[in-house]
Parts: structure tokens; sequence; C-alpha cells
């Protein structure tokens, strides 16, 4: 179960994997998320599927190895089974025949677009993607954008790759050039979704983001995850994660977000880089290691 | 505390409570034999006992006792077994007091039979001593049942199923079974292992179990259909309720749900040794009276809070907790502030909940449940620190299941509709517990997989259970 049968770093520290879950593969649609664990004492922690094959049974994430747990899961080898990996969670997106549609990442929010951005255009949208980075080698999943869109912009916060900027830029021009717009999906940084919903706001132009609050269970059942959307109490793991970006109270959930930042520091501070795949044998994290490399 | 027949029951020797506050060790530590024996000695053995009348699922308790009084401790637990799979968890946290033992004839002089501290003892006796034997399957009926959730309604259900000889699969969507037994009441009212072993006992009855499988998503009650000839939904009400005040959302406020699986399933007690952290602040205010509340109060003294504080817009003879966990909590230090109903919870820049105002109440005419109900005094608002806050105050009926099930009825707020038998609108799914009544006792729900056991069995084979729940026909 849950085997790591590819696995790639694409970028900096953002790696692709692909793993097996015929369930999850056979259920699963464009903008549902899945739960892992990836660690008998790890946290739960939630990750956009970005494709599927449900004749080869396998699914498709992408992550950034920033926190404690998905770094201990860009450890994993090939060969080697996810600990725990639940779904396929979440509302699929609502796909609909828009026009001309504007997709955008920011980072490695670029993968959870992938699928939204194909269901749209099998849906008879025209697409521009938009994807965005902080350098050259932090842009992800060009070539597959290019397949997917009529038209791919791409942008860096230092130039090093296509517009110098950030995919806000690139959007605010398209609006000033009069191009029509009838659809945007940002998904990245809580701060650049927000951006994107202040841009778009005043020309109403139809705009959905992914939110990616704290979760627990991603079920429902702890309430974590609630974000406000139009003055009103949502669970993101069950009503969302996609809302109307117009609608979103992002300065609350971006609060939301920092409720742990002083604590993962000292869970991070616990956790020490293993040169092997991670076995059973291994507890990375934990004081046991420690120990063993006090040992040494 | 000798030997003797006497109208009080033997006492339970507890953990101190300036002890229990420093750990997550059980509080009441459990009758000695001599204790038992004593205990059970007092026994009546009525004839037609009342006791058994109250309890959901009739254990045969005069004859437990009996056995208890002749010292035979194992096979005091193995007739308990007889109706209910689990005494190790109902002698812990069954509400004996207003089922089994109110109905004790005892009781109209003196204390009633300690009906649970037996149960729990004969149980732990058995599990101690490694006498636990699954009882002898009859042939396999070649039916295979899914059952929805691994909480106590699925648990109980999936074991009467299997001992009458059909292939069970429980699916459930944490990564540990259990349900609100395993993320809900913490280990100082039901330890792990005791949980661990009650479901090892149903994997010995032949159960298999799927974790991290949400029906719903992972699959559909259809999709469960086309490899099981029935479905048992056992999910539980488990989307927490809140209060809808302002600052609600804030940082650091919590649904009990939430707080109680961050410590209880994921160990955030051990944090950072476990990796999933928990905001327990100085000031801590539990919402609600009931069990949960008392649960999450009492979580929150262990992790190191100084000034614990349940606010319940009743007062205490109106709190729907059980007397003995009101208790255990002000004994540890929890403080009970009745008649407060909270409007309001203010914060600080960054977000975090900093304070609670409150509308005093007072107590006005009875209401449909029978309780005085609570009535504002005009004008009258009071505000108290708080930088952690606990929203125990119930949930709602999980939407899953009934979303992706349409020919599934449903009746009032989104509960599982189902007739006198368990069965629900659609052909070969049946339901209980919680999901089907809203949020009520561990043995309830057990009571109920139970009964709809029973129905699942004559739905495949047209016969009545061996040794069903006669008396509820």
């Amino acid at each position: 179960m849950n085997e790591i049968v590819d696995r790639e770093e694409i970028a900096p520290d953002t790696w692709r994997y692909v793993v097996r879950a015929p369930e999850i593969a056979r259920r699963r649609e464009a903008g549902q998320f899945v739960v892992l664990r990836v660690y008998d004492r790890g946290e739960r922690f939630p990750l956009t599927v970005v494709d599927s094959d449900p004749d080869e049974g396998t699914i498709e994430l992408i992550f950034q190895a920033v926190g404690t747990s998905t770094r201990m899961l860009a450890q994993m080898h090939e060969g080697d089974q996810i600990l725990d990996l639940v779904g396929p969670l979440g509302r699929p997106t609502h796909i609909d025949k828009f026009g001309r549609c504007v997709v955008m990442g920011g980072g490695y929010g670029m993968a959870p677009v992938i699928p939204i951005a194909r269901a749209l255009k099998a849906a008879g949208n025209e697409i521009v993607g938009i994807n965005g980075a902080r350098s050259a080698d932090q842009v992800i999943l060009t070539e597959r954008m290019e397949e997917i869109c009529d038209r791919v912009e791409i942008c860096t916060d230092d130039g090093s790759a296509g517009h110098k900027g950030f995919v806000t830029d690139v959007l605010q021009q398209m609006i000033e050039d009069g191009e029509q717009i009838d659809f945007v999906l940002a998904i990245g940084p809580t701060p650049m979704m927000r951006a994107v919903a202040e841009l778009t706001r005043p020309h109403a132009i139809k705009t959905v983001v992914s939110l990616n609050p704290i979760m627990v269970d991603g079920t429902g059942m702890c309430g974590g995850c609630r974000v406000e959307v139009a003055g009103e109490t949502k669970f993101a793991c069950i009503e969302g994660p996609e809302f109307d970006a117009h609608e979103v109270d992002f300065d609350m959930l971006m609060k939301r977000q920092q409720m742990y930042s002083d604590m993962e520091g000292e869970a991070r501070r616990m956790f020490k880089p293993h040169s092997t795949p991670l076995g059973k044998e291994e507890h990375p994290g934990c004081h046991c290691c420690e120990e063993d490399d006090n040992e040494r | 505390m000798s030997g003797k027949k006497s109208e009080g029951k033997q006492s339970m020797p507890e953990l101190a409570p300036e002890e229990r506050i420093h750990s997550f060790d059980e509080v009441p530590l459990g009758y000695t034999p001599e204790m038992a024996v004593a205990e059970a000695k007092r026994c009546l053995q009525c004839k037609r006992p009342l006791c058994v009348e109250g309890c959901p699922v009739f254990v045969q308790i005069p004859e437990f006792i009996q056995l208890i009084a002749e010292r035979k401790f194992t096979e005091a637990a193995r007739m308990i077994k007889q109706t209910n799979a689990f005494p190790a968890i109902c002698g812990r946290v069954c509400p004996q007091e207003t089922q089994c033992e109110i109905k004790c004839v005892l009781g109209k002089r003196g204390e009633p039979i300690a009906i649970g501290r037996l149960e729990r003892f004969a149980a732990d006796w058995e599990l101690q001593h490694n006498e636990v034997e699954p009882p002898e399957r009859p042939e396999a009926t070649g039916h295979s049942v899914a059952v929805v959730g691994s909480g106590p309604g699925g648990m109980a259900a999936a074991a009467d199923l299997a001992m009458w000889g059909h292939d069970v699969t429980i699916y459930e969507l944490f990564h540990a079974a259990g349900g609100v037994l395993r993320y809900g009441i913490p280990r100082f009212r039901l330890p792990r292992e005791i949980l661990d072993a009650e479901l090892d006992y149903l994997t010995k009855l032949g159960v298999m179990l799927r974790t991290n499988f949400v029906v719903g998503q992972t699959a559909t009650i259809d999709d469960l259909l086309e490899e099981h000839d029935a479905v048992f939904v056992a999910t539980g009400a488990g989307l927490p309720r809140f209060l809808e005040i302002p600052g609600e959302n804030m940082l650091g406020v919590y649904s009990a749900n939430e707080f109680l699986t961050r410590v209880n399933l994921m160990r955030a007690d051990r944090f950072p040794d476990y990796h999933t952290p928990v905001h327990c602040g100085a000031n801590v205010i539990v919402i609600g009276g009931g069990n949960v509340a008392m649960d999450a109060a009492r979580t929150a003294r262990r992790l190191g809070s100084e000034n614990v504080t349940v606010l319940y817009r009743r007062t205490r003879k109106e709190m729907p907790a059980r007397e003995e966990e009101i208790e255990h909590a002000e004994q540890e230090g929890v403080q009970m502030h009745f008649l407060a109903s909270p409007i309001e919870i203010e914060g600080d820049e960054e977000g975090w909940a900093r304070s609670i105002t409150c509308q005093q109440m007072e107590l006005g005419e009875p209401d449909e449940s029978g309780r005085r109900s609570p009535v504002p005094i005009e004008g009258e608002t009071f505000t108290i620190e708080a930088d952690t806050v606990i929203v125990a105050i119930g949930s709602h009926a999980h939407p899953l299941v009934p979303e992706t099930t349409p020919d599934l009825e449903v009746s009032h707020r989104g509960y599982v509709a189902i007739d006198d038998t368990g069965a629900t609108s659609k052909d070969g799914v049946f339901a209980g517990g919680d999901i089907v009544t809203g949020a009520a006792t561990v043995i309830e729900a057990m009571g109920a997989g139970r009964r709809a056991a029973e129905s699942i069995h004559r739905y495949l084979t047209d016969e009545d259970p061996p040794n069903g729940m006669s008396r509820s026909d």
C-alpha cells in the first residue's frame, strides 16, 4: 500500500512523487487533496493530488520540503511505503465553460493548478497560464503547462526567467491591455492569492482560490481548517478547499496559518536529516536518533 | 473497608488529584479481587433483575456478579461477553448510575451494587491474566458486511456479525480504529492498552479493519454494496458545533473535537517527540456542561494550564456530564462558572484570543428536555481572561455519507432516518448510533449497533440470530 513508485526533485527542495493508491486514483477529481502521515509520531498534513492514473492505480503529488513532515517525506525512497495516505478529500473543482480562463500558480502552487487547468481545457475553455516563481530554478511544470494551455506566461521575482515581477504584475498587464478574462484561478502563498483577489475585484472577474489552512483529519471532524467566506464560517476540508476569492477573509486565514509557527520551529530543531531511506528502524525527529548521533 | 455486607458500596481507589494532573494515567484504579468479591456478595440476586432492563445491551448482570462472588473472575468476563463484547470499555465509560445501577433494588435504601466497577474488574482480570479467548465461530455464512466507522456502534455490530459467521470489514477514516474512544475519550478515562485489547478481540473474531478509508470519498455506499451484501453506517456525529459568536475563529479557539484529537490521537501532550502541536494557555475556558467538556478541561489541566474554567449556561444540577466526571474535574482544580453564556471572544492584534465576554443567565421555565432553561438577565455581562477557548457544545450530523448516497433518507438536521429495525430507506443499508440519534453515550451506540446487527443477520439469512438481544424485540 502507498508505495512510492517514482520520485524526482523537480526544483530545489521541490519533489514530485508518484504513489500507488488505486482507490484514490479511481475516485479523485481535479481540486481534491489527500492527507498523509509519514511516521508513527508524525503529523497529518494535506497535499493536493496533481494527477492520477486510474489504470496504473497511481497518484502524483508535488510538494516542497519545508516543514518537518514534508522534509521527512522528501527523504523517502522509491519502493518505500507512505505510512498513512487517505483521500481523495475535499470537493472537486466546479468546472464549467467560462470562456477565457487565466490559471496562475505561485511557486509550487503551480502543481495544484495543473489538474484544474486540464479540466477547464477539457470543458472547452481557452486557457492562459501564468507560472511564477522566485527565480528560474524554481519555475516548475512549464512543459505540462504548455501542453494544456493556449498560452503560458512565465515570471520570476528576480527576472532570471520570463517577465521580471510577480504573477499579479502579469495579470494586471493583461487586464490593462484589455484582454478578455472570464475566469481566474489562483493557487499559491496566501498573500499572492489575496493580491490576485484585490486585482480582479474591481473588474468583477470571477476568481477562485484554493485555500490551505491547517488541518488535522481533513474530513470535517475537527474544524481546525475553518475559514471565513462571505462572513460565514466554512470548513475548508469538506466545503472547500476552493472558494470565491472575493469572499475569503484572507487576513484571518493568514493569522490562523501562523497558529503553530513558534512551535513548528521547535519541531524542526528536533529533526535530523537521514542519509538512508526512511525505514521502520529509524525514527527521525525523536530522541532515539539524537542519542545515536551522539554516540557516533 | 471490610468485606461485610453493608449498605454502602465498596469504594474504588483513585489516583490522588495532585498526581493526576502530571500524567495521563487512569484515575480510578480498579477493585482488588477482595473488594470485588465483597461488592459482588452484596448483590441480592433478584429473580427478576431490574438492572438488566436498564442496560442497553442486556448484560446478564446477576449471573456475572454471582461468578465474581464465587471468585470465577474469567468466567464472569465471558458471561458479560455473551451480550457485550467490550466490558473493559463499558465498565469504564458507561453511565451506570442512570442505566443499570439506578434500577438496583439495593439503591432504594442504600447504595446500589457497583455494577460498572465489577464489570471493569472482571474484564481487566481476564485481560491481565491473558485469558481472553475468542468464542468459537460458526461456519462461515458466505455473507459479507461493511461497517462504516470503527467507534462503539461499529465495534458492537461487527462483533455480533462476526460471531454469527459473517465476513465483516470495518472502514475507518482515521489511521487508527476506535472512533470517539480513540480521538475523543482521554486515556485517563480509557487507557489505550484497554482500547487496543478490545480491538484486538475484534480481530480475533475475524473482523477485518480498513483504516484511512473515508466512506463518501474513498468509496461511496453504493461502491461498498458491490463488494458487500449489507452496510451498517455508524459514522457518528462528527461535525463539531460552534457558538456562532464574534471572535470564534480567533487563534486559540478550538472545537473540543480538535483539541482532544490533537492530544488523544496525535499525542500533542508529547510534542515535540510527537510532531502535532496544541496550544494550551494559562487561562483556558471550556464551554459546555457535558462529558466532552469535562474531558477537555481535565486534559487542559494535564497539559499544564493553571486556570481552567468550565462555562455552562445552566447550573450544576442541569449539567449533562456524569457526576463522577464533574467530581473528578473539580478535584483536579477545574473551576465551574455557571449561568454564563458566551457572547463574544476578544483578541489581540495578531488574532489570538485574550478574553471572553459572557451574558449572565438565570434559570427560567423547564424546556422540552425537562431541565430549567437559561434566560438572560438583561444588561448583565462580564468578561474573563481566556487565551485558549475550547467549544464543547455538541456536534452536527456528519454530512459525507448522506451527501454521497442520494437514496438515503435523512430525518431532522441531516441525521440518517431508520425504522424500528435499524434499516434505512436504502435496501441493504442499516444505520445506528450518533449518526441517527445525535450525540449520545458509548453504550447507546453499542446497543444500536447490536440491534442493527440482528436486523442485518435477518436480512441476510431470513433467520433470527443464535443469541440476539431477544428482549429488545
